[in-house]
């Protein structure tokens, strides 16, 4: 959707294939590619003296594992032990997804034309990505998965429905859309401030009969706006 | 000694990614060349994690590391999307898809 209209380049003049691919002389090049050897060395040599047994944190995760509300050591770090992350991690998404909307308007898809496979293969395979990605998020408790995995299953459903000609309704696009991408980031927030609101609770920190509802929602939640918000990026600009 | 020839792959792909940053004029290449910078930083982090904790012990891998690095591929991907709607911006505004001076042209 390329309503407004589109500045001129002053000048278009495509670089020449040489030109596009590098600007250092060989020699500089060579230099650049031994350099680049020393540090590679360097860095070999940090990672073999490492101190050995490794100081993990294998050990400490382990220990608390039965209080984080779920059984699979990844997602208790992901959304207990270091929620800031993850927070945090949904707020860059966020801020990316302004970024780019405020940059330039999304396009029809960068006008691709769906053959006739392409525009059958949504009613095919969206509703076993939703399905699968549904499992994903419910498995993330015990098994690899989660609101990440699920969310870019979901960012591939808008991505294949994007490219088969399928756009979305005028009405989805206002606030509708823009209050899913933010539900991850709110309700995450919230549920972090409202524990602590709780006696002897703290900012983030899940109290352990509560953990496992409270990191259901807030994984349900941030696959959502994670999904949303990778197709939007993927159609590249503000709609 | 398999994690750490994992993250040796690892380091080896954020040199070539490096390389290709420095070299390269055109913006989509820059923007490939950090992607494989940061899948080798992504592959030293999944390889350290592996490293056993107790000697010849086999126990289950580190599970912070993994979930820094789920964490670093949505930042990366994040980024990406952003750098590439730039480049388009740059594109349709300037005509040129380079940083260069455009007095050198």
């Amino acid at each position: 959707m390329d309503g407004g209209k589109r500045t001129h380049a002053p000048h278009r003049r495509e670089p020449t294939r040489a030109e596009a691919r590098e600007e250092l002389p060989s020699w500089g090049r060579t230099l650049l590619a031994l350099a680049l050897l020393g540090l590679l060395a360097g860095l070999a040599w940090a990672v073999l003296s490492l101190p050995r047994p490794a100081p993990g944190l294998a050990d400490a995760v382990g220990a608390r594992l039965a209080e984080s509300g779920v059984s699979h050591p990844v997602t208790a770090v992901l959304l207990n032990f270091r929620g800031y992350d993850t927070l945090l991690e949904l707020v860059v998404l966020l801020l990316a997804l302004i970024g780019t909307w405020s940059v330039r308007r999304a396009r029809r898809c960068a006008g691709n034309v769906p053959g006739p496979v392409l525009r059958q293969l949504p009613g095919l395979l969206a509703p076993l990505m939703v399905l699968i990605a549904g499992y994903l998020l419910w498995a993330g408790a015990h098994a690899p998965g989660g609101a990440f995995q699920a969310g870019s299953l979901l960012g591939g459903v808008g991505i294949l429905l994007c490219l088969s000609g399928h756009s979305m309704p005028d009405w989805a696009q206002r606030w509708p859309l823009r209050l899913v991408a933010l539900l991850g980031v709110a309700v995450f927030a919230l549920s972090g401030v409202g524990v602590a609101a709780l006696p002897s609770g703290g900012l983030l920190d899940w109290p352990p009969a509560a953990a496992k509802t409270l990191i259901l929602g807030i994984e349900l939640a941030a696959m959502l706006s994670i999904g949303v918000i990778l197709a939007a990026l993927f159609a590249g600009g503000r709609p | 000694m398999q994690a750490l020839f994992w993250a040796l792959v690892g380091m080896a792909l954020v040199v070539i990614g490096l390389y290709a940053l420095i070299v390269h004029r055109h913006l989509l290449r820059k923007v490939l060349a950090l992607n494989i910078m940061s899948s080798g930083v992504f592959l030293v982090f999944i390889g350290l994690a592996r490293r056993p904790a107790q000697d010849g012990a086999a126990l289950a891998p580190d599970p912070v590391p993994q979930a820094m690095v789920l964490t670093g591929i949505v930042v990366a991907v994040a980024a990406t999307g952003l750098a590439l709607a730039l480049i388009v911006r740059l594109r349709s505004e300037s005509g040129r898809s380079t940083l260069d001076d455009p007095a050198d042209d």
